[in-house]
């Protein structure tokens, strides 16, 4: 890790979102006790539980791999942290019933784990973790195993979940659609280090850096050189064309626009616009994208064409011409 | 047709049993050698206190050893589980070394440690720990103590294999739930290492109740155990059917305790993977 500096809100659904190896799985068990920081503290509402063990610790993991215990039913399952804290059979049993009932597992509990399927050992996992009320959920991309259409519906039940319950819910994935989706506030990490933290519509639409906006949907990465800076604003030149960003001050006079495929149109015959021409057309069924080649540039421009423009119907090698707004560019270092 | 296995079985497993079991009705001759007057004489005869101590004793000295050789062999598995691949291929070379002597070598060279004026009694004098030499040779406890040095292995080796297979983020999961090492021990590591504690078990009890000059040679003329015994009656008591009748004593009682024994652990355990 390269120093991570980061405050959760209570009840908030955070994720950690980032490619493998930077460094997210690592906070997360670092948070629940299986990793000892080499500096710095964590604080639980403002207590220190950096030197304490996992289990002084008040919150609960869902493991990657669900780690159920193949010897015990379900029930036991699900009945162990309230078991381990010596509550009364009666409340036990009272807990363990209602929260099966929360993941839909009632009647499920004198089975073993491997009489389960994937999503069903998933919910187990939830439902154990969360019976003993900690103050936090720490889940280490617990919906990896299951297929697209499983996963889409895991999401939603554990966000409304989350919601219901009122519990912080810290949650790592590399699934950005997973994180978009779910999250109140994302940390987008990189190397070690947290590259932007913040809602998904301000990660997606104002990335701070050129990984955080690649690495979140797809983007259109064009050389830019800043022609003027003032105190509100900066001239940009991108591609030749000149506009004008409400944007921080660049150190650099080489910077990167970053453009969004959705944002880029066909110019109109009194708008500035770059030209190209068509290099390919991918039907992606809700939209066409668009592969543009402009001359000076390596990459070609992606375009989304929302269905029934102009944009949608063209063909490969016709001529172009294609514009964006200013609001729509992110200059990033 | 018979396959060759049973064949094989039926040879030199089955039929032998065979052989015991009847000699085992049969009556001692005038100068030892059997003669087919067949009773249950040799049966009631077990039944004097005499020779019930003896059982129970060799019961109790071969449990003993078994709880030792978990004890020490727990840990050391567990130890040897966690090392990375290379070193675990030296540790367990090293286990498995001592085989490659004799057993009858190895025991001779724990009487010259342990005699009065041994290796061990040498030993502390020389650093003032006592000032007479401790009479361990000849005693019950060297035999447990010759018996747990050579059966260790045995409890080692599936133990191993068992922890090998035990997934450890089980225990995570445990302590995460609020277990303390300890709680998650006993209540997600046993049962799940439950197949080669009662492996290892097996391996150690039975031998130990089998290794009657182990016995013999560190216990002394004063230890008497049920392997001693039935040794006795086919070598200077000249009581065949004697001995063959201890010696089913012997093998039913052995099999009844591992049953017990399996049955309880596994009941305690519900279920454990395979």
């Amino acid at each position: 890790m390269d120093g991570i500096d980061l405050t959760v809100h209570e009840g908030e659904f955070l994720t950690l979102l980032g490619p493998s190896g930077c460094g997210k799985t690592t906070t997360l068990m670092m948070m629940a006790g299986f990793e000892t920081p080499t500096e710095g503290r964590i604080l639980i509402d403002g207590q220190d539980v950096t030197h304490k063990p996992a289990f002084q610790r008040p919150l609960n993991t869902v493991f990657q791999n669900y780690a159920l215990f193949p010897h015990m039913t379900i029930f036991d399952n699900v009945a162990f942290g309230l078991r381990m804290r010596r509550l009364p059979e009666a409340e036990v049993r009272r807990r363990v019933y209602e929260h099966l009932e929360m993941v839909q597992l009632r009647g499920f509990e004198r089975r073993y784990p491997w009489q389960l399927s994937g999503g069903q050992q998933q919910r187990v996992a939830l439902a154990r973790a969360i019976v003993n009320s900690p103050r936090v959920l720490l889940l280490d991309e617990p919906l990896g195993a299951l297929d697209l259409k499983l996963r889409r519906e895991m999401q939603g039940e554990l966000k409304k979940l989350q919601r219901h319950l009122g519990i912080t819910f810290i949650y790592v994935t590399h699934d950005q659609d997973e994180a978009l989706s779910m999250s109140d506030r994302i940390a987008v990490m990189n190397r070690g280090r947290i590259e932007q933290l913040g809602t998904a519509a301000e990660i997606y639409e104002r990335p701070r850096s050129r990984f955080v906006a690649e690495f979140i949907g797809e983007t259109n990465l064009l050389p830019a050189r800043i022609v003027e800076q003032r105190d509100r604003s900066t001239l940009v030149d991108i591609l030749g064309i000149i506009g004008r960003l409400t944007t921080h001050r660049y150190p650099q006079s080489e910077v990167y626009a970053s453009i969004r495929p959705e944002r880029i149109r066909l110019a109109s015959s009194d708008e500035p616009g770059v030209e190209g021409r068509v290099w390919d057309t991918v039907y992606a069924g809700p939209v066409v994208q668009v592969l543009v080649h402009i001359p000076g540039t390596d990459e070609p421009l992606q375009v989304i064409a929302p269905p029934g423009t102009h944009l949608a119907r063209v063909y490969p090698g016709e001529a172009v011409r294609l514009t964006w707004d200013s609001e729509d560019v992110v200059l990033v270092a | 047709m018979l396959a060759p296995i049973t064949l094989w079985l039926l040879a030199f497993q089955v039929v032998p049993l065979l052989l015991i079991l009847v000699a085992s009705f049969a009556s001692r001759g005038r100068y030892g050698g059997i003669v087919y007057k067949f009773g249950v004489h040799n049966y009631v005869r077990f039944l004097d206190p005499l020779y019930l101590d003896i059982l129970v004793d060799s019961v109790g000295v071969a449990a003993l050893t078994t709880a030792i050789c978990l004890l020490i062999g727990y840990p050391f598995a567990y130890f040897l589980a966690q090392q990375p691949l290379s070193r675990r291929h030296v540790l367990l070379l090293l286990v498995v070394i001592p085989f490659w002597t004799n057993l009858l070598t190895r025991t001779y060279a724990w009487m010259i440690i342990l005699r009065g004026n041994g290796l061990l009694n040498t030993w502390l004098m020389g650093l003032g720990i006592i000032s007479e030499p401790i009479e361990i040779l000849y005693t019950m406890g060297a035999s447990v103590l010759g018996l747990v040095y050579v059966l260790l292995p045995f409890m080692v080796l599936p133990l191993y294999a068992s922890i090998e297979k035990f997934d450890h983020r089980m225990l995570r999961a445990a302590y995460d739930l609020g277990a303390t090492p300890w709680q998650a021990f006993r209540k997600v590591m046993l049962p799940l290492t439950m197949p080669g504690v009662i492996a290892g078990s097996i391996f150690v009890f039975i031998p130990s109740l089998a290794l009657f000059f182990i016995i013999d040679l560190l216990g002394g003329a004063r230890t008497i155990l049920i392997g001693n015994l039935i040794h006795r009656q086919f070598t200077q008591a000249r009581d065949w059917p004697f001995g063959a009748a201890a010696s089913v004593i012997l093998t039913v009682m052995s099999l009844v305790l591992i049953f017990l024994y399996v049955r309880f652990f596994n009941h305690e355990t519900e279920r454990v993977d395979a």
